[in-house]
């Protein structure tokens, strides 16, 4: 199980945005500008590398030995909430420049479902604490690099003639469609899924 | 004839009130299915506010993935609206999103379990997808811009409005993406054999293209241009 191939994997065989559509509202809505789009793009790695092993330790420390694991999505969900708060009041006081790129995007996370939807395929995949802790960071770079790849070619799509009706969302998901058949490419490369169990 | 011509006066005005049968202009007046009605087409979640984006392309492969997803999200902002609007006064300002994250957290736990003991294969088929309602953005929005400010009732008339809005649309969708990537509609053989099936339709590729092409298409189509939306 390397987790150099577990982090490439997330990234481009099985990017949560192109082949699982997570987090895709704020792809949509954040993508318009570079700089935003690098913002949340960085907030996002930033939680998913946090969320995913602290899920982990949830799941197989809390709610395993208790059998509980129905309560996993209500659980999950108030860590992602309690987590993001934290760590918004953390940057705030130890990196005031960092929380002025990241500030808004920040509360914004708890809805993304990019990080709920990873730490539930941490739990389906039966992934280890350290291959968690490498998906997440993975998923996280992937979401980043596909928000940040959709923004600069909105750059350049500003001034192109689109159809009526087409600006904005719809053209968007359509250039997202063409990314995801560039990375359909790389599928069958690495397949995260085979290292569980 | 001067009284004559009066009653003929009067009587176009008679003829205007009378087609309306009360019934259904008090129907009409209702403000509760005023809110409804409005789900269904002016707040509809995918097509006018673009909310709840991916369960609309991760379930809507088929026809009948895109039916079960709809009803089950349905479900889940009926039911967490109506409590959100029970509980209004209580919840302090403050910690009101977590409040509402946890109780549409529990409301999916139910929906999760009933389909994953009635029918496992669905269930497996939409895979994350039924957890992931308690991301998607517009039952959240529901409990914040509408149930908790409104009674009961009229909360429950609003969100079954947007969730029969957002069941037609992945219904739709996944009518379209079935019928060009397999040939059928709800597991039903449409197409002959002649029919090359699109295979990119039933990818991940595919879904984005497909709700591309539909809302803009929608947006190209429809009077007073784009609204809401990034």
């Amino acid at each position: 199980m390397d987790i150099f191939l577990i982090i490439v994997g997330a990234i481009l065989t099985n990017n949560i945005l192109l082949t699982t559509f997570f987090g895709l509202c704020p792809f949509i809505g954040v993508s318009g500008e570079y700089e935003a789009a690098a913002g949340m793009g960085m907030a996002v790695i930033f939680v998913l590398t946090l969320t995913a092993p602290i899920n982990w330790l949830i799941e197989h420390l809390l709610l395993e030995p208790l059998g509980v694991e129905y309560l996993r999505f209500i659980t999950f969900i108030i860590t992602i909430a309690f987590l993001v708060q934290i760590v918004e009041m953390f940057v705030a006081r130890f990196s005031p420049a960092l929380y002025q790129a990241l500030g808004i995007y920040l509360p914004l996370i708890t809805v993304n479902c990019a990080i709920f939807g990873t730490s539930l395929f941490m739990v389906f995949w039966e992934l280890g604490f350290l291959e968690s802790a490498a998906f997440g960071f993975g998923a996280g770079v992937g979401w980043a690099l596909a928000i940040l790849a959709m923004a600069a070619i909105r750059e350049r799509l500003r001034f192109a003639p689109i159809p009526k009706g087409f600006e904005g969302p719809a053209i968007t998901l359509i250039i997202a469609g063409l990314m995801a058949l560039g990375f359909a490419g790389f599928s069958g490369m690495i397949n995260i899924q085979a290292f569980g169990g | 004839m001067g009284t004559e011509r009066a009653r003929v006066g009067i009587e176009p005005q008679r003829a205007v009130e009378a087609p309306a049968p009360p019934l259904t202009r008090r129907l009409a007046q209702s403000q509760s299915v005023r809110e409804l009605v409005k789900g269904l087409w002016a707040n509809n979640p995918i097509f006018r506010m673009l909310l709840g984006l991916c369960p609309t392309l991760g379930a809507t492969n088929m026809a009948v993935n895109g039916f079960t997803m709809g009803i089950s999200t349905t479900f889940v902002v009926v039911a967490s609206s109506i409590t959100v609007s029970l509980i209004r006064r209580l919840v302090p300002s403050e910690v009101r999103i977590p409040t509402y994250m946890i109780i549409i957290a529990a409301y999916v736990t139910v929906v999760d379990l009933f389909l994953r003991a009635f029918v496992p294969e669905l269930s497996k088929a939409l895979g994350p997808f039924i957890p992931l309602i308690v991301t998607n953005c517009f039952v959240l929005g529901r409990a914040e811009a509408f149930a908790s400010q409104n009674r009961p009732w009229l909360s429950a008339m609003d969100a079954l409005g947007v969730g029969l809005g957002f069941t037609a649309s992945l219904t739709s969708l996944g009518i379209i993406r079935e019928l060009l990537g397999f040939g059928s509609v709800f597991g039903v053989q449409l197409l002959g054999d002649w029919w090359e099936p699109w295979v990119i339709m039933i990818l991940p590729g595919g879904a984005f293209l497909a709700l591309g092409l539909f809302i803009g298409l929608i947006r190209y189509f429809s009077p007073g241009g784009t609204l809401g939306g990034a």
